[in-house]
C-alpha cells in the first residue's frame, strides 16, 4: 500500500469521526426549536455542551491533511464551491458562538435570536454537508487545469437536493438517538418520538437515494462486483489483485448496514440507548465506506472527461510529505483518540443543569 | 476591485479579526495555569474564585476565537487555491499538525475546564488547565511555523509535477519547521499574547477596585496579572530585537519599510515619529542618528540596506508599514513604563490608592490589542509584493474560479456578521463582568474539600 492509498484512508477516517461526532450535534441542532421551555433547550444545549467544539475539530483537522496531502483537490474543492463554502462558514460561526452565548442573558428576544441561530446554523451546515457528498457522487465540471468551470447552480440539482435532506434526516434521527441518551423523564419521552419519526423517514430516503445513485452512477457500484463493473477510467491496482476480496468485504459492510440499521430500530423499541447510539453510528460508517469504496482512487471526478479526475495520485503532495505527515498522524491520532475518549467518559450519563452549565 | 485585491481586503480582515482572540486566549490560558496553581496548592478559597470568574471569561473569548479561526483555514483554498496548490505540500502539513496537536488537545480539555467543576478531581482540573494553555501555545506555534515559511522559505525545492504545475516541495520537514524566523516570530507573539491576556485581567480587576468591589478577589488577580505584564514587556524588546535581526538578514527590504529607509547608507538613523512620503521617497520625523546601524550590528557605522536596493516593483508599501511598526514599538515602550510604574507603587505599597493608575489600566486593555495587530500588519504587509517571499508573488497566487462579485458578497457578509459577533461579544463579557465573580461564601467547604469528603464517603460504602 502506498501513501498516497494511506492517505486517502487518514482522511476518510477524520471525515467518518466528523460525520459520526458533530453529525449528532449537528442533528440536535437542526432538532433544538422543536423543544419548547427554556429548561429542555437547555438540557439540548447542555448535552452536547462539553463535546460540540472538540467534533468540530475532526473537520478541521481533515481540512488541514486534506491540504497537506492533497492540495490540489482542497483547492479545486474550496475555490470551486467558494459561495456554499462560505454559507457553511457563516451556518459554523452562528452556532458555535450561539451555544456559548445564548444562555448568558435572561432577555427573551436574545434566547430566541440565538436559539434560532444556532438551529438554522446546525441545519444549513447538515443539507450542505450533503448536497457535497452529492455532487462528489454527480461529478463537477473540472477542466484541464483543475480548475472548477461550473457555476453555483450547477451544483444543484434533484439528485444533490435529495442527499442534502437525506443526510439532515440522517444527522436529525443520530441527534435524536444521542438525545435519547442523555435525557430522561417527559423529554426523553419525546426525543424517543421525534427518533421514531426521523427513522421512518430515514429508510425510505435511504433507500430512494440508493437507487437513485445506482441509476445515475452505477460505476460507483464497480468495487462492489467482483470485477464484473467496470468504473469510469480504470481500476486501482490494489483493487484489481484482490477484486474478489474488496467485493466480499464490501458485501459483508452491506449485510451489516442492514443489520445496523434494523437495529436502530429494535433498540428504540426496547429502550438500549447506547445500543441505538452504537448502531446508528456504525450505519454512517458503512456509508461513508460506501461512498469512499464507489469513489476510490479518485477524489473528484469530472464529468468532461476521466483525464481531468483528481484521484490520489495527480492530486497528491510529495511522497516525502506524505511519509513525515503520516509519522506525525501515527503518534498524534492515539491521543486524540486516548482523550476524546476520556472526555466521552467524564460526560457519560444523563445530563444535568447545574451552575457550570451553559 | 480586482479579485485580488477584494480577495487580499477581506483575509486581512478576517485575519485580524480572529487576532483579536487569540492572544486573549493564550495569554489568559498561563494566567489560569497560574491562578489554579495557586489554589490547588494554598487552598485558599479566594483563587478558587477568581479561577472560576477568569475562566467564564476566557471561556466567551475561546469560542469566538474557534469560530472565527476554521474561516481562516478554509480560505487559502477558497481564496489562494493557485497559492495552495503551489504550496500545499509545505504550508499545508504545518496545518495539519496544528489540527492533530493542538486543536483537539485544547479543545478536549476545554471541557473539563468549563463542566468539570465537581465532575472530576481538582488535581485534574488542574491538569486539563495546564492542557489547554499548552494546546493554545502549541496552536500558535504550528501556525507561526507555516506563516514563517512564507516569510523565510527554507528547506524545499522546486519541482513541476505531473500536471505541469510548479510547487514547492519540502526536502527536510524539521529544517522547514524550524526556518530561520520561526522561532523568533513565535516567541515574539507568544509574549504579544501575555502582554494582551494579562492587560485583561488587570483591566477589569482596576475596574473592580476603582467601584470597590470584589476587593480581595480584585486586589490578588491584579498583582498576579501585573507581574506576568510586567515580565512579558520587558521580555519583549529583547525578543523584538532578534526578530527585527532575521528580519533584516532575510527580508531587508522589509526592515527598510520599518524604518523608512530609502538611501542605503552608513549611520543609519531610527525614528521615534515620523512620515514617509513615498512620492518623494522622503522620510520625516524626529530620529535618533546612527541608531539602527547600531541595533542591528553594534556598530554605528554599519551600512544599512535601503529600499533603493529593490526595484520599484519589490518594495512593499512603505508609509502604512512605517506607522505600524513604530505604533507597536511605542506601544511596547509604554507597557514597559506603565507596568514598572506599578510595580514600584506595589512595593511602596500604595499601589491601590493611586486611583488614576487604576483608571490608566482600565482603558489600557485596548493598547496591547492595537499593538499585537500593528505587529501583524507590519509582518504582513512589509512581506508584500510577496506571496512567499521571493518565490510567489500575491498577485499570483489568487483562485482562478472565484470572481469579483462572489467575494464582494462574501466580504459584505463577513462585515455584518463579524460586527453583530464582536457586539455580542462585548455584550456578554460586559454582563459577566458587572455581574462579578461568584461568591462562593455560602459555600462552606471547598472545592477540593467536598471532593475529600465525597471519596472518603465513596470509600466507606466500599
Amino acid at each position: 500500500m502506498d501513501y498516497q492509498v494511506i492517505w486517502f484512508i487518514i482522511v476518510g477516517f477524520l471525515l467518518t469521526g466528523y460525520a459520526i461526532l458533530d453529525g449528532f450535534d449537528l442533528g440536535v441542532g437542526a432538532l433544538h426549536l422543536f423543544s419548547k421551555g427554556d429548561h429542555d433547550r437547555r438540557i439540548l444545549l447542555n448535552s452536547i455542551g462539553p463535546v460540540w467544539d472538540g467534533n468540530e475539530v475532526w473537520l478541521v483537522t481533515a481540512g488541514g491533511a486534506l491540504f497537506a496531502a492533497f492540495p490540489h483537490v482542497y483547492a479545486t474543492a474550496f475555490s470551486g464551491f467558494y459561495l456554499p463554502f462560505m454559507i457553511l462558514l457563516f451556518a459554523l460561526i452562528f452556532r458555535a458562538v450561539s451555544i456559548e452565548f445564548r444562555s448568558k442573558e435572561d432577555m427573551r428576544g436574545w434566547r430566541k435570536f440565538w436559539d434560532v441561530a444556532f438551529s438554522v446554523g446546525s441545519i444549513l451546515a447538515a443539507i450542505l454537508f450533503g448536497v457535497a457528498i452529492g455532487n462528489v457522487i454527480m461529478g463537477f465540471q473540472i477542466g484541464g487545469d483543475m480548475e472548477y468551470q461550473g457555476t453555483f447552480l450547477d451544483l444543484i440539482s434533484p439528485y444533490t437536493v435529495l442527499t442534502g435532506v437525506f443526510n439532515l434526516i440522517m444527522f436529525s434521527m443520530h441527534g435524536a438517538i444521542y438525545l435519547n441518551l442523555k435525557t430522561e423523564g417527559e423529554l426523553k419521552e419525546r426525543v424517543r418520538r421525534w427518533a421514531f419519526k426521523a427513522y421512518y423517514i430515514f429508510v425510505p430516503l435511504y433507500a430512494i437515494t440508493t437507487f437513485f445513485t445506482m441509476y445515475k452512477r452505477p460505476e460507483m457500484l464497480a468495487n462492489f462486483s467482483f470485477g464484473l463493473i467496470e468504473p469510469i477510467d480504470q481500476h486501482h491496482p490494489l483493487i484489481q489483485q484482490n477484486h474478489i476480496i474488496v467485493s466480499v468485504v464490501a458485501w459483508i459492510v452491506v449485510v451489516l448496514n442492514f443489520l445496523a440499521i434494523l437495529n436502530i430500530h429494535r433498540s428504540l423499541v426496547k429502550d438500549k440507548p447506547l445500543q441505538g447510539f452504537i448502531s446508528s453510528a456504525l450505519m454512517m460508517m458503512a456509508i461513508i465506506l460506501f461512498f469512499a469504496l464507489g469513489l476510490f482512487p479518485n477524489m473528484m471526478v469530472s464529468n468532461l472527461t476521466p483525464e481531468y479526475n483528481l484521484d490520489i495520485y495527480n492530486s497528491a503532495s510529495s511522497e516525502y510529505t506524505l511519509r513525515t505527515m503520516f509519522i506525525l498522524a501515527c503518534i498524534g491520532l492515539p491521543f486524540v483518540l486516548g482523550y476524546t475518549s476520556i472526555i466521552y467518559w467524564t460526560y457519560r450519563g444523563v445530563t444535568k443543569i447545574n451552575e457550570s452549565s451553559y | 476591485m480586482t479579485v485580488e485585491e477584494l480577495s487580499r481586503l477581506q483575509f486581512a480582515f478576517t485575519a485580524m479579526f480572529h487576532y483579536i482572540f487569540p492572544p486573549f486566549s493564550i495569554g489568559m490560558g498561563l494566567l489560569l495555569v497560574i491562578f489554579e496553581s495557586m489554589y490547588y496548592f494554598t487552598r485558599k478559597k479566594v483563587y478558587e474564585v477568581i479561577t472560576r470568574f477568569w475562566i467564564k471569561v476566557f471561556a466567551a473569548n475561546f469560542s469566538v476565537g474557534v469560530a472565527t479561526g476554521i474561516v481562516l483555514e478554509f480560505e487559502f483554498g477558497t481564496n489562494w487555491a493557485t497559492y495552495s496548490r503551489f504550496v500545499g505540500d509545505v504550508f499545508g502539513s504545518p496545518l495539519a499538525a496544528e489540527g492533530i496537536f493542538a486543536f483537539f488537545l485544547e479543545s478536549g480539555f476545554l471541557a473539563v475546564l468549563l463542566f468539570g467543576w465537581n465532575k472530576v478531581k481538582p488535581g485534574f482540573h488542574l491538569f486539563a488547565t495546564v492542557m489547554v494553555a499548552l494546546g493554545s501555545i502549541l496552536s500558535g506555534f504550528w501556525i507561526i511555523v507555516a506563516n514563517s515559511w512564507q516569510q523565510t522559505p527554507v528547506a524545499y525545492e522546486l519541482v513541476q509535477d505531473s500536471n505541469g504545475f510548479m510547487r514547492a516541495v519540502i526536502t527536510d520537514f524539521w529544517q522547514m519547521v524550524f526556518s530561520p524566523s520561526s522561532m523568533s516570530r513565535f516567541s515574539h507573539s507568544i509574549v504579544g499574547a501575555f502582554v494582551q491576556g494579562s492587560f485583561l485581567v488587570l483591566s477589569v480587576s482596576a475596574y473592580f477596585l476603582l467601584k470597590k468591589k470584589h476587593l480581595e478577589f480584585a486586589k490578588r488577580s491584579f498583582v498576579i496579572a501585573l507581574v506576568v505584564a510586567a515580565c512579558a514587556s520587558l521580555l519583549q524588546p529583547l525578543i523584538g530585537h532578534e526578530s527585527a535581526h532575521v528580519a533584516y538578514e532575510y527580508q531587508p527590504a522589509k526592515m527598510a519599510a520599518f524604518e523608512g529607509l530609502y538611501e542605503t547608507q552608513k549611520e543609519a538613523p531610527m525614528y521615534l515619529f515620523g512620515y514617509v512620503d513615498e512620492e518623494t521617497e522622503t522620510t520625516k520625523g524626529v530620529a535618533v542618528p546612527g541608531a539602527l546601524s547600531f541595533l542591528l550590528d553594534w556598530d554605528t557605522s554599519y551600512e544599512v540596506k535601503g529600499l533603493d536596493q529593490f526595484p520599484k516593483e519589490d518594495r512593499p508599501p512603505v508609509n502604512s508599514v512605517f506607522q505600524s511598526y513604530h505604533l507597536m514599538v511605542a506601544l511596547g515602550m509604554f507597557f514597559i513604563a506603565i507596568t514598572l510604574l506599578a510595580l514600584f507603587f506595589l512595593w511602596r505599597k500604595k499601589l491601590f490608592d493611586q486611583r488614576w493608575l487604576l483608571k490608566i489600566y482600565v482603558a489600557a486593555v485596548v493598547l496591547p490589542v492595537i499593538a499585537n495587530q500593528a505587529g501583524w500588519y507590519s509582518a504582513e504587509r512589509g512581506r508584500q509584493p510577496w506571496l512567499v517571499y521571493g518565490l510567489l508573488r500575491t498577485e499570483d497566487g489568487i483562485s482562478k474560479a472565484v470572481s469579483a462579485p462572489e467575494v464582494y458578497t462574501s466580504l459584505i457578509l463577513f462585515g455584518l456578521v463579524y460586527l453583530l459577533l464582536l457586539f455580542s461579544w462585548l455584550y456578554v463579557l460586559n454582563k459577566e463582568i458587572k455581574h462579578g465573580p461568584e461568591s462562593h461564601a455560602d459555600m462552606e467547604t471547598d472545592y477540593r474539600e467536598r471532593h475529600e469528603q465525597f471519596d472518603s464517603f465513596n470509600k466507606s460504602l466500599k
